[in-house]
């Protein structure tokens, strides 16, 4: 039994752009916290925590736009219009990876706006 | 930020009539994707950036400690407790000085309040200044607010806690530095009617078991200090005047105006007493 389908035509692309939002969230904010916790015991300062961030977020936003790049190749580059409703497997492609440049957009948007905290927050509570 | 949301909200309906007018021509498909990927998405995630960016921008500010190098100002440390606010400032350079029910700050300087409760959670808000902090038994919420215009405002408690939640706030008096400087000065040190008569009256019933006035041999803590009570803006927890008539009433019948209050009543003392009580206590400036 294989977990993942061997065809092209398979559902997880869809969601690569929203778990990269969600372990970019997840990182940042779980690191943050471990940081801060621990700040006494590691003799780095909260700017490596800030440039740490960043990284992150660079690559999690090269990995969200390689996703939409694929799905717009999946959509066709654009040359054929929305919505994709009728049953057949051409639309039922062209809609999936539709859906799935609109899920990158949003997650990018998302990561973005996740990392500008990043931006103003120049230490932790004390 | 209101005329940037009412321009908003006049597009938002204008485009709704427009849509949906008797006589219209067609819309193309093409003019109709654009419509929604301007406005439905690419605007409102720049919009929504923006104001981001500006809160984010605004946060060092509102955030509860100084930068490193900036010198500690003014805590006043705050404790919710059913139905009253136990307030202590601590300055820079002084001891602690105790208070009730009121807080007093200087405008322009950063206050970071310790929030704190003794029994359930209640929440600390004084909306000009800034938004609610809750007050959560065992443990220590932070709160920093800078006052910008002096006057009085009101901060009600907003998490219900009880009976009396609804007669739980206090008031805000924001001064001058300087004058706030002065007041503070005058609230460490007995009020000059602290021996003035009906004060013992007030040690001879019971009252110091609670409650202190500085001066005098009255240091209970386990309702509010009452060491300049006749100086604030309201009485029990900015519920009523601070007036004689008031101070009286309180006396006899606290549970009536305020239901489950922990202070037992003395409507059973004669009344010249409370009279002589509460002209006292209204004396303690
Ligand atoms: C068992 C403790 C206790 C005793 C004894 C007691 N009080 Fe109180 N008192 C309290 C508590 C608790 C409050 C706060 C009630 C509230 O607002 O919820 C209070 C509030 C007050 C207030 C309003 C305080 C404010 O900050 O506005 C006055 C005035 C007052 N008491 C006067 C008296 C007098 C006078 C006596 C003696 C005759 C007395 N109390 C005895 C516990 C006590
Ligand atoms: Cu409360």
């Amino acid at each position: 039994m294989r977990i993942l389908p061997k065809e092209i035509e398979t559902l997880w692309t869809l969601f690569t752009a929203p778990v990269v939002w969600a372990l970019h969230f997840l990182v940042c904010y779980v690191g943050a916290a471990i940081y801060c916790a621990k700040q006494d015991a590691v003799d780095f300062g909260f700017g490596v925590v800030r440039a740490g961030i960043g990284a992150v977020t660079v690559a999690a936003l090269a990995m969200i736009v390689l996703s939409a790049v694929l799905a717009w190749r999946q959509w066709g580059f654009g040359t054929y219009d929305p919505p994709h409703d009728d049953p057949t497997p051409h639309d039922r492609r062209r809609f999936q990876g539709f859906a799935t440049l609109l899920l990158s957009g949003l997650s990018f948007i998302a990561v973005v706006y996740t990392a500008m905290a990043a931006l103003m927050i120049s230490g932790c509570f004390q | 930020m209101a005329i940037a949301g009412a321009l908003i909200w006049a597009a938002v309906i204008g485009t709704l009539i427009y849509a949906t007018r008797e006589r219209r021509r067609v819309q193309s498909e093409h003019a109709a994707g654009l419509l929604i990927l301007w406005g439905g998405a690419i605007i409102p995630a720049l919009l929504l950036g923006l104001l981001l960016g500006y809160a984010l921008w605004l946060m060092p500010d509102i955030r509860p400690w100084s930068a490193p190098g900036e010198p500690a100002g003014l805590r006043i440390e705050v404790e919710g407790e059913q139905f009253w606010w136990r307030v202590r400032y601590h300055p820079a350079d002084g001891p602690p000085v105790d208070a009730a029910n009121e807080i007093r700050l200087p405008v322009g300087e950063r206050v970071e309040f310790t929030l704190t409760s003794s029994d359930v959670i209640h929440s600390f808000w004084i909306p000009v200044l800034g938004g609610k902090m809750d007050m959560i038994p065992g443990r220590t919420n932070r709160l920093t607010l800078r006052a910008a215009k002096t006057g009085t405002y009101r901060g009600p408690c907003t998490e219900f806690c009880g009976t009396s939640h609804a007669l739980m706030a206090f008031s805000v008096v924001v001064m001058e530095p300087d004058a706030f400087r002065d007041w503070l000065a005058d609230e460490a040190r007995p009020s000059p009617g602290a021996g003035a008569p009906g004060g013992e009256l007030f040690i001879a019933n019971g009252c110091p078991a609670c409650h202190t006035v500085r001066g005098t041999e009255a240091t209970g803590a386990v309702g509010p200090d009452l060491s300049h009570v006749g100086s604030r803006e309201t009485l029990a927890a900015g519920i009523m005047p601070v007036d004689v008539e008031a101070i009286a009433s309180f006396i006899s019948k606290p549970d009536a105006i305020k239901p489950g209050a922990q202070m037992p009543a003395f409507g059973m003392l004669p009344e010249a007493d409370i009279a002589a009580i509460a002209a006292y206590l209204e004396g303690l400036k």
